[in-house]
């Protein structure tokens, strides 16, 4: 449910850099999400195509980059992707670690004409 | 042409929450969200707080709902100044709402602001309102596997309350097995077995509470 408020505000930030670009239309949006945060896709997709109606940015293919929930290792510092219910390090079975990615949620680059 | 962007989704809610934050700071105002999945004990504890601080600490209470107005009612009968938010389908509080409601909350008169965010263990972690500290209540019926399932809540929290351990005879919830997978990502987490219920570890809850706000009055 929350897609909802990330669309817009998503729809508001491309919007904004694309006025700031002077471009007429936006072909893509290339959006960077943690597996983490929970968003769905499709959830973006289905409010997008309603929220971006009549703006410059409707019709836009939307791509996403989704990044694994990944942790390191405090006790022998090996990176490792987290199983959803082991939270234990596959190296040394330590079950002492630190998120290192998995929560980004960002635009990263936007294609106008 | 393509546009390098690089920039938060969240970023407007962050900027807001920034301000609101401000405004805490300069009330001198400690503030909480209390976020957990619904009927985990988000009202129950705010009741409970209160009682303990009467007389001690002047407090007051923002209700997230997504419709109705009933935990306001049961709080506003303890004399406390409380403001509810009707989120009317949002799932979640985020900064703005916050602001607005701000405008009717007397901070200047107020040592310590309860925010109840809306019952939902996924959305309410992406958004800050300008809180110091997110303090999620977890309840004993929940299941000791919800750290896996909802890893961003766990993980973003400062305070976990474990609820409803008045039930842990009938119930199959190990409690060190669920310390010890919040703690493995969590380093700066505090954890506390509580029962609004009984009463039964609040003492030390408030008492957590109490030194927060004095470590940042000195």
């Amino acid at each position: 449910m929350h897609e909802l408020s990330i669309t817009q505000s998503m729809l508001d930030l491309v919007l904004e850099q694309a006025e700031k670009a002077e471009a007429k239309s936006v072909g893509k949006i290339n959006l960077v999400i943690g597996e983490m945060t929970g968003v769905v896709g499709d959830c973006v997709q289905f409010y997008f195509d309603f929220l971006s109606k009549g703006t410059s940015a409707e019709g836009a293919a939307l791509s996403f980059k989704v990044i694994p929930t990944t942790a390191k290792c405090r006790n022998c510092g090996k990176p490792f992707e987290l199983k959803e219910f082991d939270w234990t390090c596959p190296y040394c079975k330590s079950n002492n670690m630190e998120i290192v990615a998995g929560k980004e949620l960002f635009v990263e680059s936007i294609e106008v004409e | 042409m393509e546009i390098k962007v690089v920039k938060d989704i969240l970023g407007a809610n962050e900027q807001i929450a920034q301000k609101n934050r401000q405004l805490f700071d300069s009330n001198q105002v400690f503030v909480l969200n209390l976020m957990s999945s619904p009927g985990a004990g988000k009202t129950s504890l705010i009741l409970q707080t209160i009682k303990q601080l009467k007389g001690k600490t002047r407090v007051s209470v923002v209700e997230g709902d997504i419709s109705s107005s009933l935990d306001a009612e049961a709080i506003g009968k303890e004399g406390v100044p409380v403001v509810q938010i009707n989120t009317g389908g949002e799932c979640h509080l985020d900064a703005n709402m916050t602001s607005t409601a701000l405008g009717s909350v007397p901070l200047k008169d107020v040592d310590l602001l309860l925010i109840e965010n809306v019952g939902n263990l996924v959305c309410p972690a992406e958004f800050a309102l300008g809180e110091h500290k997110k303090v999620l209540i977890s309840s004993t019926p929940e299941g000791d596997d919800k750290p896996f399932k909802y890893p961003l809540m766990f993980h973003e929290a400062d305070v976990v309350l474990i609820n409803k351990i008045d039930l842990l005879p009938y119930l199959k919830f190990d409690t060190d097995a669920f310390s010890q997978a919040i703690k493995g990502i969590n380093q700066k987490v505090e954890i506390f077995p509580i029962s609004c219920a009984t009463g039964q570890g609040i003492e030390k809850w408030v008492s957590w509470l109490l030194g927060q706000m004095s470590q940042r009055q000195s």
